[in-house]
């Protein structure tokens, strides 16, 4: 009995391992058309989906696929041989290790830019107004670990400010930190622009001057061996002309 | 449990050589670890206050956890065993739900429950007892994912376990909590061991349910799955460095107490 219970939870586990290896998934368009498959920084998700969808009803017959993960893992995917066409990261340096291995056609174009602001929960318990609020004593504030990019720019962003902030986490990434101060357990929070707006009434964002020291910046490239570089060309002039803009520019990410 | 270790004749090969398989996949990506090691700088890499602060916090707050999980798994696990109440297989289900609930979304529900505006974290912070980004918080993620392993377990041994050396001990006169403890825990003690040390690894290796609810600050809530990810970030090596330092000591650990507490021979 108990053998067969332990095999059965390592089945499950296994099973779930399997199911956990954050891959695109390899079943190609069932139309018989062409598929475009765009490798988009995590923090693109919601802006990408609907420029897909302008691009399929704009190019009838034609499929647009997604990666959203963290630029760095799609950085890896791509120079590992992933079929991708194009590629929009959510950092010149991990866009670099592309270009560098050169698995990237022509220059990389700065698209899109995102910068800090203070998260706070809906009723602000900690009364925060200014970034130099931050440094409070018993104020509970959550960062990004300083090894993922959002971490780095907090501390570019906070050491210009000449504010010492002592956070309780350091978390894994920018969706940890707004999750924490989402759910009140953090007074405050640097978050990017675009996540401050997405938590909607949840949380309120406080820019801080101290922000523009320290702008993330999206480049976007087509993969050297695309499968479709005619489609990924075209998909790279949506997202950098005037529509790309707009509904970028309504989820809180900003012109170059 | 009174078998003999081995039974005569050769073993099969059909089920030989998918044992080999089995094995092969299991162990072949621990190989990969060990081929890519970056054994020049192990010593350098190795002596880092920060990596020393992640283990010992590992091994304390794993063997924490796993105290708490014997002490409330135990009884839980006898409690669906020998006590028939209705609902009892809804119950058992309820136990094993942090097996199949991912990590991550564990952490959130312990937040929900647990953090200061959850339904039990609320009282606790008016009683000064804060629970998210805390030592205890990270012994409380480990415990809600590793308790199941216990549980079954536990559970198992005591179906397994012969009945009529408990009912003799009743007509003895024992009572039920005097009986418990001088024959039923004896006689299941190798499941409790065994239940143990998979909890103790399970919770070792906690990771999701962590770093969500806990958060990641070195010395206080930065155990070795969590320092291992962020490494992974920036230096690959530093990560695969600090997951051999955890896969030697669980091994150890692992291989000395398992053979011991089973009593396998």
């Amino acid at each position: 009995m108990f053998q067969r219970i332990t095999a059965a939870a390592g089945s499950l586990a296994l099973l779930a391992a399997i199911a956990g290896c954050g891959e695109v998934d390899d079943a190609s368009g069932d139309g018989g058309g062409r598929t475009l498959t765009v490798f988009a920084a995590a923090s693109l998700t919601e802006t990408f989906t609907e420029l897909g969808e302008e691009f399929e009803e704009s190019h009838p017959g034609t499929d647009v696929r997604f990666g959203f993960a963290g630029s760095s893992t799609l950085a890896q995917q791509i120079t590992q041989g992933a079929p991708a066409d194009v590629f929009a990261s959510a950092s010149p340096a991990t866009m670099k290790t592309v270009t560098d291995a050169g698995d990237a056609a022509g220059d990389p174009r700065v698209f899109t830019t995102n910068r800090l602001v203070i998260a706070v929960p809906k009723d602000d318990p900690g009364r925060v107004r200014t970034v130099g609020d931050l440094a409070r004593d018993g104020l509970r504030v959550v960062l990004c670990a300083e090894q993922v990019p959002c971490g780095a720019a907090a501390r570019t962003a906070l050491g210009a400010a000449g504010v010492a902030v002592e956070p309780v986490s350091r978390e894994k990434d920018v969706k940890a930190v707004l999750t924490k101060v989402r759910l009140g357990e953090a007074d405050a929070g640097l978050v990017y622009r675009t996540d401050a707006k997405a938590a909607g009434g949840d949380v309120t964002g406080i820019e801080f001057a101290a922000a523009a020291e320290a702008v993330n910046e999206y480049p976007i490239v087509r993969v050297a061996h695309a499968p479709q570089p005619g489609l990924a060309r075209e998909f790279i002039d949506l997202v950098t002309g005037p529509r790309g803009r707009a509904v970028l520019g309504r989820t809180g990410f900003q012109a170059p | 449990m009174t078998a003999p270790d081995t039974v005569p004749g050769r073993p099969p090969l059909v089920l030989v050589l998918p044992a080999l398989a089995g094995l092969a996949f299991l162990v072949l990506p621990l190989a990969g670890l060990l081929v890519r090691a970056p054994w020049s700088t192990l010593g350098t890499r190795l002596a880092r206050p920060e990596v020393l602060d992640a283990l010992e916090l590992s091994l304390v707050t794993a063997t924490i956890a796993t105290v708490l999980c014997v002490l409330f798994g135990v009884p839980l696990a006898w409690t669906l065993a020998r006590v028939p109440f209705p609902g009892v297989r809804l119950v058992r289900a309820l136990v094993t739900v942090p097996l199949v609930l991912p990590p991550v979304v564990g952490g959130v529900a312990l937040l929900l429950a647990a953090g200061r505006r959850g339904i039990l974290g609320g009282p606790l912070e008016s009683l000064g007892i804060t629970l998210p980004f805390t030592t205890a918080g990270v012994v409380l993620a480990q415990a809600f994912v590793a308790m199941p392993f216990l549980v079954i377990s536990v559970e198992g041994a005591l179906r397994a376990a012969d009945l009529r050396y408990e009912e003799a001990a009743a007509t003895l006169g024992a009572t039920r909590w005097t009986t418990f403890r001088r024959v039923t825990l004896p006689l299941v003690a190798p499941g409790v061991a065994a239940g143990a040390v998979l909890c103790w690894a399970r919770a070792l290796g906690e990771f999701g349910a962590t770093i969500t609810f806990a958060g990641n600050f070195p010395g206080e809530t930065q155990t070795m799955p969590l320092a291992v990810y962020l490494a992974l970030e920036t230096d690959p090596q530093a990560a695969i460095v600090l997951s051999l330092v955890m896969l030697a000591v669980s091994v150890v650990v692992l291989a000395a107490l398992r053979d011991r507490w089973t009593g396998a021979s």
